[in-house]
């Protein structure tokens, strides 16, 4: 039962909490809730080549991770998210590139140019601002601060925990490198920090 | 069948990736990624052991309630597989998916195309529904919207503004509907599988799927009801 859980939370990339794990699924078994959750750890690595990782040590939360080697759909998902995917990959690529933390500002100026503007509904991703700031932060795949002392607010953009699980810095710095059509090597400081 | 204890690799677990990523897929897309999976892999590939395959896979997830199934689409005769849950017999995979308002209008839909002759609701029919759901009234762009959604999710499928199940709804609930529509449900003749879009014979009664209707009466001269023996009445698709 509770593979089948983590196998629904999850195909909505929102990270899954052990309080719910516990509430929904395990109930009554509580004291045995070490033995459960590898069991069906066991079970989703052997049947589903998923593997359960622990993203915040803190809050308990969860998400899967496909550990088959090379996947090419990392994930499991509708047509529709292919393409918040792919303007999701270029987002992180411009955090890479311009030194893994950059400022909303520039952020948006750089989507800007790409003909996305927050505050205007795009017609395949809606409200971009919404996509952006919120459901990607909530699937954990950016994480967004408050630049201290600023007025007005400002805020920087990383990557988050599953950006950091489901890609790496060397497939974003290959993804550059194809897009531009230029060899990986050609930017010497990214291509260091991504073959550490 | 070999008791030779297939293990899952990962050719099995990427083949399973992408078809519980896609929802429904296509005989030959089936054997193509079958193909690439081994291949991706390094696993022993054999071009007609598809069902083996598929075999280790479902041993492995027959513990937990799920299932690769074949079904027949019945559109055009062909085969898809779909990966299905069969723990509960009501709408699980959907009950995630959707909210209850739209899972009322969607089990309402339901209704209405197995109880059609012809195994299509009219989007009118639909939409007047809407307006009646006991949870709570759903306004008609709402539920225009949610139609294109189930279409999209592959729930229902679309045809000249009627609606109908789609093949993946139909083998992932096949189960619940001939449960719960027992009276109403029809089986197909030839197959023996539910038939939601069916040619029926005016004087027995009984069905049969379009495609099985096209197969069982390929080679006759006269197309005669298998059952009464009387004149098929009904346009040979």
């Amino acid at each position: 039962e509770l593979v089948q859980f983590l196998l629904v939370k999850d195909q909505k990339k929102i990270p899954i909490k052990r309080a719910d794990m516990l509430k929904n699924v395990i109930r009554e078994y509580r004291d045995a809730y070490m033995e459960i959750v590898s069991q069906a750890g066991r079970i989703l690595q052997e049947t589903f080549g998923l593997q359960l990782v622990e993203i915040d040590p803190k809050l308990h939360s969860y998400i899967l991770i496909s550990s088959l080697p090379c996947a090419e759909a990392n994930h499991p998902c509708r047509a529709k998210e292919k393409e918040k995917m792919g303007l999701l990959i270029v987002i992180l690529s411009f955090i890479f590139m311009k030194g893994n933390a950059v400022k909303d500002s520039a952020l948006w100026e750089f989507l800007r140019w790409l003909r996305v503007h927050p505050g205007e509904q795009h017609e395949i991703f809606g409200d971009v601002q919404k996509l952006v700031t919120e459901e990607f932060v909530r699937q954990k795949y950016l994480k967004i601060t408050p630049i201290p002392l600023m007025d007005p607010p400002q805020f920087s953009y990383q990557w988050g925990p599953r950006a950091a699980q489901e890609t790496s810095k060397e497939d974003i710095l290959n993804f550059v490198a194809k897009v531009q059509g230029k060899n990986p090597k050609f930017w010497t400081s990214q291509h260091n920090e991504a073959t550490a | 069948d070999t008791a030779m204890a297939a293990q899952m690799t990962d050719a099995h677990r990427r083949f399973l990736h992408v078809l519980m990523s896609k929802g429904i897929t296509e005989g030959s897309e089936a054997r193509k990624l079958h193909q690439h999976c081994c291949e991706t892999d390094k696993v022993y590939y054999a071009h007609d052991k598809l069902d083996d395959f598929i075999s280790t896979i479902n041993r492995h997830l027959q513990p937990l309630f799920m299932q690769i199934r074949k079904g027949m689409s019945e559109e055009d005769g062909r085969a898809h597989y779909a990966v299905v849950n069969l723990a509960e017999t009501e709408v699980t995979k959907m009950a995630s998916d959707y909210t209850e308002i739209e899972l009322e209008l969607f089990r309402k839909t339901m209704d209405l195309i197995i109880l059609s002759e012809n195994g299509f609701a009219s989007s009118t029919d639909i939409l007047n529904l809407a307006d009646k759901l006991k949870t709570k009234k759903m306004k008609k762009k709402e539920a225009e919207q949610l139609l294109k959604v189930f279409v999209e999710d592959k729930w229902l499928s679309e045809k000249n503004g009627e609606y109908t199940l789609h093949t993946r709804c139909i083998i992932e609930m096949e189960q619940y509907i001939l449960s719960n529509y027992q009276d109403v449900a029809r089986k197909c003749n030839i197959c023996r599988s539910l038939a939601v879009q069916s040619q029926v014979c005016e004087s027995c009664g009984i069905g049969m799927h379009l495609p099985c209707v096209r197969k069982y009466f390929k080679a006759q001269t006269e197309p005669r009801c298998p059952k009464c023996n009387e004149f098929w009445s009904c346009d040979i698709p």
